[in-house]
Formats: C-alpha cells, structure tokens, sequence
C-alpha cells in the first residue's frame, strides 16, 4: 500500500516536470493556447500606476554637479555661520572639527599630494578630500541635522553650505552662494578621482 | 567581545555617551529599544529524557545554551558585527545578518510604502508593496557585504580580533523579490539613460548612482531574505539588492529609483565608500567585492588541542563563483586544495574544509580563494603596495592566522 502511494506520487511529480518543460512562460505556441501567461521581457502595462506630479516633487531631492535639482534661494557665510553653531556644532564642533563618530568637516590641509592613500591619520575634510560642491547641499539637504532631517529650508541649506565652503577656503567669505554659483565652485581634490579599473582576471590592481 | 552579553543599561549608556551632543530624547524609539541577547540561565534537566518538555511555540527563541550575537555599539550611525565564526555552512540566520545604517533602523508602514520609478521614464510610476508581490518573482541566494569590511584587521590588527570583528560585515542568505528590469520595462527606459539613482526612505534618504547595464544584468527589488519578509535592519519592506556589489548600494527602505544620464556624486560615493590610492589618486564607484576568505575555525578566541581538527571557513567573490579554496599552515610556504561545499553559488559565500592534524608546533594559518575570472586574493604585502596604508575600502588580503604552541590561536601571522 505505501509503496503504491509513494509511486503514485512520483509519477505525479514526473508529469508535472514534463509539464513545466513543455510550457515555459516564454514558449509563445503552447502558452497561446493556454491561459495568458508572461511571454518574458514584456511590458505587462497592469501593475503599479502613473506618478502624479505633485509625488514627483515631493520626494525628487537631488542635486548633481551641473546644479539639476536646486532650488531658488541664496545663502552667506555669516548667516551659516550662526546656524552652523545653533544646529551643527553640538555634533561637529564649533570649528567642525567632529567629534566622536561625527566627522570632521572643515581644514583644507594636506594642499599639496592628496595623501590619503598612503596615510590613514589623515583626516578627511570637505575641503581636502570632497570632489564637487554640489554634493554638500544634496546631503545637507536630504540627511542633516540627523535629528531632524527635511527641517532646514532652501535658503538655510545654502547658508551653510556657504559657510562650510568659505570655512573650507574654497569660496571668498563674502561670496553668495546660489543655483548659479554653486556648481561653478571647483573643489581642490576635483581631479583627484579616478573610475574604477578593476575587472577580475590574473592581475591585481 | 562578541561573547559577552549586553546590558541594556550598558547599552544606553553607550548611546548617551557616543551621541555627544544629541540629545537622546530625540533619537527614534528604535534607536533606544535595541534588542539585547537573552541570557536565560540554562535549566536542563539532569536526565531530560525522564521529563516531558515544553509545548509548540509561536516563534523559535535560540537554545538558552547558545550565545551568538552582533555587537551593537547603541549609535544609529554604525555597524554591528554578525558572528560569522559561530557560524556554519553558508546561510546566515536572519537575526544574525550584519547591520549597518546611516540614520538608525526606519520604521515603514507596509501599507503606506510606495516606490516611485521616475527621471528619464516614458511613464513616471509608482509601485505599492503588493504590486511588487504580484510581478514574477525571483529568488537567489547571494552574500551581502559592507565594503568597510575587514577594515579592523587592515587598520588596526590585533591578536584578540575575532573572525566578527574582522570580517562580520558580510552575510548570505536567499533573497527574494522582483527583478529591477522589470520595473524599468513598466515605466519605459528612455534613450541616454545611462545610470539610476537609487534612494532611501529612511532619516538619511540614503543615495547611490548606478550603472545602468547593473539593473538589466541581477539588480532586484528584494522583498524578503531566507524565506519570510526582510526585517526591519535589513530594509523593511523592500530594498534594493545588487548581488556582488558593495552592500551601501543596495539602498535600505528603498523608495524611489530615478533614471539619469550621469552619476549624482552623492556623499556616498565621494566622500565616502571611495578609494584613495597611494599615487595620490582616488577610485570611485568600486563596486564590484572582490573575491575573498577567511578560516573560521580554528580561530579566536578558540583553543585547540593537538591532533585532527577540521580547518573551516568561508570565501566569496562579487565577480562570480569561487572555484578553488588554498589552506596553507605554514604561513603561505605551501599551498592545499580544500574541499568547497557544493553547490557553490555564484557571488554567494562558499564553505571550504580540509581536515588538518596539529601536532602541537606553532602554526600560520592562511586561505586564498581564487573565483572564476581566475582573479585570486592577494597577499597583505602585494595589497598594501598596490592600496596604501591609508586606503578606506575593499579590504581583501589574505587573512592569517597564527597557532600558538600552547594552543591559543591569534589573528595576524607571526602575532
């Protein structure tokens, strides 16, 4: 009697294999005469719906290096410097020199070599090791400060962002920063930054 | 470290402590509610085969003899380390899967997530949770590794360093969800979109720029991990998993993909997660991990005793399958073959093994792992030559071991 049963049951599992190999989702002849099934790498144009604009807006935050993405508004060293102490310096510092797991942010030194690679005591800073402006007001904007991220308006993101990039010495102090200056602010280690050449195989790089 | 249960006052003094000038009170609820190892006294009976035993339950707890744990620093910005050395075979258990975040653990309402398709689209869309649960789904098993990992053992090697505290940052596990490909064919690639920002809907909205050719190739939506839905630390409800890339990419609470024609240089790929070299340059967008291994046992804070023990341990590589595992026990002299579990899974952890009788002489441990492209980890001197001293990711040398005569097994070779 177990026996049967147990028999019974591979021949069940033996048609169904047979089964799945006839009717592969992307075999059109059989999957035709079938039920609709997904004939592979099509659009099924039935799940999920349009974005409405309004969606799009709210959550389409960031900024590249050409400046895409920011918004009207302007910002000064000195007003960031009175916001960077009121909401930055309990976690970076009132020089931005970090503290603890919170890091450094302002100090242009090493000028010269780009070290880093030969010296982990080297600390990173915006101003020694960020390649593009642009940068510090897309991850300002998204995640600072971390405990209340989204709570700074346009005009207070580029506040310190002027101020970190004058305290940096990339910027004079008294420049305005805004969609049009922003990305034109080269940073020093700019052209430091190379694709990745890695690609597997024998050689080691 | 990792065997010490603790406190959760300890840990809350740890938050306290480490959060400087933020004040704890505004740290999220899960920030402070960190989830501590039980430390049940064990009460087994003396014969437990005289005594009926305790009645089904919901949800398994660990046996009260066991102990594993991450180790959790109590911040909302760091890792917590999986115990890979109390570990066997190659699946990671779901509450011992590393962690790392950039503002603490999100909290989602499944049924209020959304995922927004947008950028250079045909149609801008947006995806619930359940409508990604009705796409053909796939499922894979891969390993999942932070790029910082083995970062304490390059920077600051010491003998006590674990096999967690070196290499904990990776985890393996099955992965289910719905190919990014297919979103991308609902919304309509267009023409000179060549890279696809990727977002998080946590506190730090954490981005990362993509190659595009990665979404068409094994990019998925990842819903669950090891058979049920991904947990909250793992990126509840849906990420994005990019099999074999550096896990920072492979965004957490993911809610928005937005296709661009050049990378965003977000902080997350300058300032971070990039790779200053010692010519004075630095690589950017290293994604791929490269291949890698370590031996878990014998290993600290083990101690061995002479005679035949198994040399355990695993190895993985982003770029593929592992396809040869070399133990030496000399310290790198001579090389042996050892035994892969199969099946080994491409960019997925791969078991090696090979039987080894210490005869009770100081020994150096070491494994190489070798994957398809025929690429094999390098030795620490050719590492530190061709990265520096200084370089901050894609830490993968070879890792040795050293046995001492009384047993006591160290990290570090000659340590």
């Amino acid at each position: 009697m177990m026996r049967r049963v147990v028999m019974s049951i591979g021949a069940l599992v033996l048609t169904a294999a047979c089964r799945a190999e006839r009717a592969t989702p992307r075999d059109t002849r059989t999957s035709a005469a079938a039920a609709p099934t997904i004939a592979g790498d099509v659009r099924l144009g039935t799940i999920g719906r349009l974005a409405t604009d309004a969606e799009v807006h709210a959550w389409d935050i960031d900024v590249n290096p050409t400046g895409s993405g920011l918004p009207a508004g302007r910002g000064t060293h000195d007003a960031g410097a009175r916001l960077f102490a009121a909401k930055c310096a309990a976690c970076h510092g009132a020089h931005g020199e970090g503290m603890a797991i919170y890091p450094k942010l302002i100090g242009r030194e090493p000028r010269a070599d780009f070290p880093f690679g030969r010296d982990p005591k080297i600390v990173k800073t915006i101003g020694n090791y960020w390649p593009y402006s642009t940068t510090v007001f897309d991850y300002v904007r998204r995640a600072m400060p971390l405990t209340a991220p989204g709570s700074l308006s346009s005009n207070e993101v580029y506040d310190l962002v002027a101020y970190l990039l004058a305290e940096n010495g990339t910027i004079p102090r008294d420049a305005v920063i805004d969609q049009r200056s922003l990305p034109a602010v080269k940073m020093p280690a700019r052209d430091r930054f190379v694709r990745d050449d890695r690609t597997g195989g024998a050689v080691f790089r | 470290m990792s065997d010490q249960p603790i406190s959760r006052r300890a840990l809350l003094a740890g938050v306290a402590v480490a959060a400087g000038g933020v004040v704890l009170e505004q740290l999220p609820l899960a920030a402070q509610s960190a989830q501590t190892p039980q430390t049940l006294a064990p009460a087994a009976p003396p014969d437990p085969s005289l005594v009926p035993g305790g009645p089904t339950t919901p949800v398994s707890a660990r046996s009260p003899f066991e102990s594993a744990a991450r180790t959790p620093a109590g911040v909302i910005t760091g890792p917590a380390y999986s115990p890979i050395h109390q570990l066997t075979g190659t699946i990671t258990p779901s509450d011992l899967m590393f962690e790392r975040h950039h503002a603490g653990v999100a909290i989602i309402d499944p049924a209020k997530y959304k995922l927004l398709v947008h950028g250079l689209v045909d149609r801008p869309m947006v995806f619930t949770l359940d409508d990604l649960k009705r796409f053909p789904s796939v499922s894979r098993v891969a390993f999942l590794e932070c790029s910082g990992n083995g970062r304490n053992g390059y920077r600051d090697p010491k003998p006590e360093l674990t096999p967690q505290m070196i290499d904990g940052l990776t985890s393996n596990g099955e992965w289910t969800g719905v190919p990014l490909a297919t979103l991308l064919r609902e919304a309509g690639v267009r023409r000179g979109a060549t890279w696809f920002l990727a977002e998080g809907g946590d506190a730090s909205k954490l981005s990362r720029s993509i190659p595009i050719e990665k979404a068409w190739d094994d990019a998925m939506i990842a819903y669950a991990f090891n058979g049920e839905p991904l947990r909250p630390a793992n990126g509840y409800p849906a990420r994005l998993f990019l099999p074999g890339f550096e896990a920072n990419t492979s965004i957490k609470w993911l809610r928005r993909i937005k296709l661009i024609d050049q990378p965003n240089m977000s902080r997350d790929e300058t300032a971070k997660y990039t790779d200053p070299l010692p010519d004075g340059r630095a690589r950017q967008f290293s994604f791929v991990m490269d291949a890698k291994s370590i031996i878990t046992q014998p290993s600290h804070p083990m101690r061995i005793a002479p005679g035949w023990l198994e040399i355990s341990g695993v190895a993985w590589s982003g770029r593929g399958k592992i396809t040869r595992v070399e133990v030496s026990t000399d310290g790198g002299a001579h090389w042996v073959d050892a035994a892969l579990q199969e099946p080994v899974l491409s960019k997925a952890h791969a078991r090696f093994r090979l039987p080894w009788r210490w005869d009770g002489r100081p020994a150096t441990l070491m494994s190489r792992a070798t994957d398809e492209t025929g690429y094999t980890q390098p030795t620490l001197e050719v590492f530190e030559a061709k990265r520096g001293k200084g370089t901050d990711f894609h830490f993968n040398h070879i890792r040795a071991w050293t046995v001492r005569s009384d047993g006591a097994v160290v990290y570090g070779a000659g340590a």
